[in-house]
């Protein structure tokens, strides 16, 4: 009894005095220390991501004909091999105003189409609208495949004696694939607008022609502008829809052409500065968004961070 | 997102109402007729386009050109092509039940070995990357604007058994021959799933571990917890969400991959349900079985679809 009382105020000042020296001489056991593992595998994961697309940029720059070995700096594969440069390979070079036209085509429909559903929907409010935007949600998460199936079979039957394969029912695929973008984005900076400049509007007089031209669209401005740049970037990586619409190679985007080569084992250095191409091209766009939406939301607390994550639709 | 502005959307404008009363009924027709072109292209090439795959999923096969009829009207629908789906699936020498149960183990395999190597990073970055959180933010987007293509096409030259990695590995003597790694492996396929879908699965729990409150992990450590437990008591719990939502937007597309096997591996033993698919489209005589596959990959999946939607839905809601 008298040694178990003993026990503890004898062992509490012992562990007051050993606490300090342990947190210094274990420093595992301070709690706020830097996490010098996790930080290892996170630059590890990094390395292991994008390495390997560095190397492949590097062998789009091939003096060889080898995808697996450097042998020296050139742009023969870009522009001075006669046959097989991507300058000079009618399919190759084809692909890329291929790639260009389906973004273009795409993004023209896809965000005007979406910004003006996202504003109906969301100020009508009725049974139709809200299934409508469970419809808009759901083609934004059904698997690509499973859409791409079904926009083929509707292409070589149903709709077929109106649009066939090819590089109109690949826009009109892309289209649906993409209009919930601008749909999503644009609602959800409705709902940080709120419904006060409206009526502001309003009460001051103007109709709602006049509200949505000089209220409404202006404060849109930033989402539609990330919507442009999401769909024009997405279309220019997308596969799976244009793959399934596609019908001959003169209408095969890039990602396509590099798909059948490399998958024919036809593949070569020239496939590689196809994709460094379109690499440079979702680069440039990102860029520009980037920039554009900083510029668009200046008045704004909106920190890079946040317009890095706008802009790549997280 | 759906209900809550309903409620307080709907009632200033019927304050409005009151005061302007002539003004409310050509409010709504000019919403109906934004959202119009939007409802109908919708119809039209989204849910239309679904329906003509069940039409041809249950329609009839052209004896003399072997391709499908689709039957619109459901009181003529066959179930020729279901049975013989059916019966390829589950049958006795199906080859279709094998490919449907590799899809299976590839995904599983491949989901679990991505969040095991996206937490620690996604946690690292949202919690301890600190001034530096944009620089890693930037670097784990960047795969965002780096097309599929590019990114597998990276790893066939890396590969191939004259690439760098089977020189690496000759030179370190951890092999002695290089190996043909696009020969045909599960292994390569399934870590090619990886590589490809990772990316979703990171910002996922990026943005899910960044909105955990800091002062949560505090009071935990204040209240004595030790790193470990803070972790196990505090941060997983709080992260079920993001996991969940993070694992179905990569198991979704993964389960309908039919590009990455055909290019790390081409071989037929490790071809998915995916290939079957995109297989039987343009070929004569088994578009229909195809148009079967499809949908009932769709019903397997619209369950997890469904969960999905009605998550982000609870999410922007407690974000609004």
């Amino acid at each position: 009894m008298t040694t178990a009382s003993a026990a503890p105020t004898a062992a509490s000042p012992a562990q007051a005095e050993a606490r300090p020296p342990a947190a210094t001489s274990r420093p595992w056991r301070n709690p706020w220390r830097h996490a010098w593992f996790l930080e290892g595998f996170t630059w590890l994961y990094l390395l292991w991501s994008l390495a390997p697309i560095a190397i492949a940029v590097l062998f789009s720059f091939n003096k060889g004909k080898s995808q697996a070995s450097y042998q020296g700096l050139s742009l023969r594969w870009y522009t001075t091999d006669k046959l097989q440069s991507v300058l000079h390979n009618p399919t190759l070079h084809h692909a890329v105003i291929q790639t260009l036209w389906l973004s273009f085509l795409t993004t023209l429909i896809a965000v005007p189409l979406g910004v003006a559903f996202a504003l109906g929907i969301n100020r009508w409010r009725s049974r139709t609208s809200s299934t409508f935007n469970y419809v808009m949600i759901l083609s934004f998460v059904v698997p690509e495949l499973i859409f791409g199936v079904a926009m083929f079979f509707v292409f070589t039957t149903l709709f077929s004696s109106i649009v066939q394969l090819g590089t109109w029912a690949e826009v009109l695929g892309l289209v649906t694939w993409n209009v919930s973008w601008p749909a999503i984005i644009v609602q959800a900076r409705l709902v940080t607008i709120g419904k006060q400049y409206e009526e502001a509007s309003a009460d001051l007089g103007c109709t709602q022609l006049q509200t949505m031209r000089r209220v409404l669209l202006p404060l849109l401005t930033p989402a539609i502008f990330a919507s442009v740049i999401l769909v024009f970037s997405s279309v220019i990586d997308d596969f799976v829809i244009v793959d399934l619409l596609s019908s001959t190679s003169l209408t095969q985007p890039m990602s396509v052409i590099i798909y059948s080569t490399q998958h024919g084992g036809n593949g070569g250095p020239a496939l590689n500065a196809l994709a460094t191409i379109m690499l440079v091209m979702s680069f440039v766009v990102a860029g520009a968004g980037y920039l554009g939406y900083r510029w668009m939301t200046r008045g704004e607390r909106i920190d890079g961070k946040q317009a890095i994550a706008t802009i790549a639709g997280v | 997102m759906q209900t809550p502005p309903q409620d307080t959307g709907t009632s200033p404008r019927k304050g409005r109402t009151g005061r302007k009363g002539a003004q409310a009924q050509p409010s709504k027709a000019f919403w109906v007729a934004l959202a119009a072109p939007g409802i109908i292209w919708l119809t039209l090439l989204f849910i239309v386009p679904f329906y003509a795959v069940l039409a041809i999923a249950e329609g009839q096969l052209n004896r003399l050109f072997e391709s499908p009829i689709a039957v619109y009207n459901p009181l003529h629908w066959s179930s020729a092509n279901l049975f013989n789906v059916w019966h390829d699936l589950f049958g006795a020498s199906s080859f279709a039940g094998p490919i449907a149960l590799r899809t299976l183990v590839y995904v599983a395999a491949a989901s679990i070995l991505s969040l095991l190597i996206a937490y620690p990073t996604a946690y690292f970055v949202s919690r301890f990357a600190g001034r530096r959180k944009g620089l890693f933010l930037v670097l784990l987007i960047a795969p965002f604007w780096i097309s599929y293509m590019m990114r597998m096409l990276a790893w066939i030259d890396l590969l191939q058994t004259t690439g760098y990695v089977n020189k690496i590995l000759v030179d370190l003597h951890v092999v002695g021959q290089p190996v043909n790694w696009l020969g045909g492996h599960s292994y390569t396929v399934i870590l090619g799933l990886v590589y490809g879908y990772i990316p979703y699965l990171i910002l996922v729990l990026y943005a899910g571990l960044d909105r955990i409150d800091p002062s949560l992990i505090e009071a935990g450590r204040d209240l004595g917890l030790g790193r470990v437990r803070t972790f196990l008591r505090v941060t997983l719990p709080l992260s079920r969400q993001p996991i969940l939502t993070g694992m179905l937007i990569t198991v979704l597309p993964m389960v309908g991959d039919y590009f990455t096997n055909q290019l790390l591996s081409g071989a037929p033993q490790t071809s998915m349900i995916g290939n079957l698919i995109q297989g039987q489209l343009g070929t004569p005589g088994l578009e229909g079985q195809g148009a079967v596959l499809s949908l009932l990959l769709l019903v397997v999946l619209l369950i997890p679809m469904i969960y999905y939607v009605l998550a982000t839905n609870r999410a922007a809601k407690e974000a609004a």
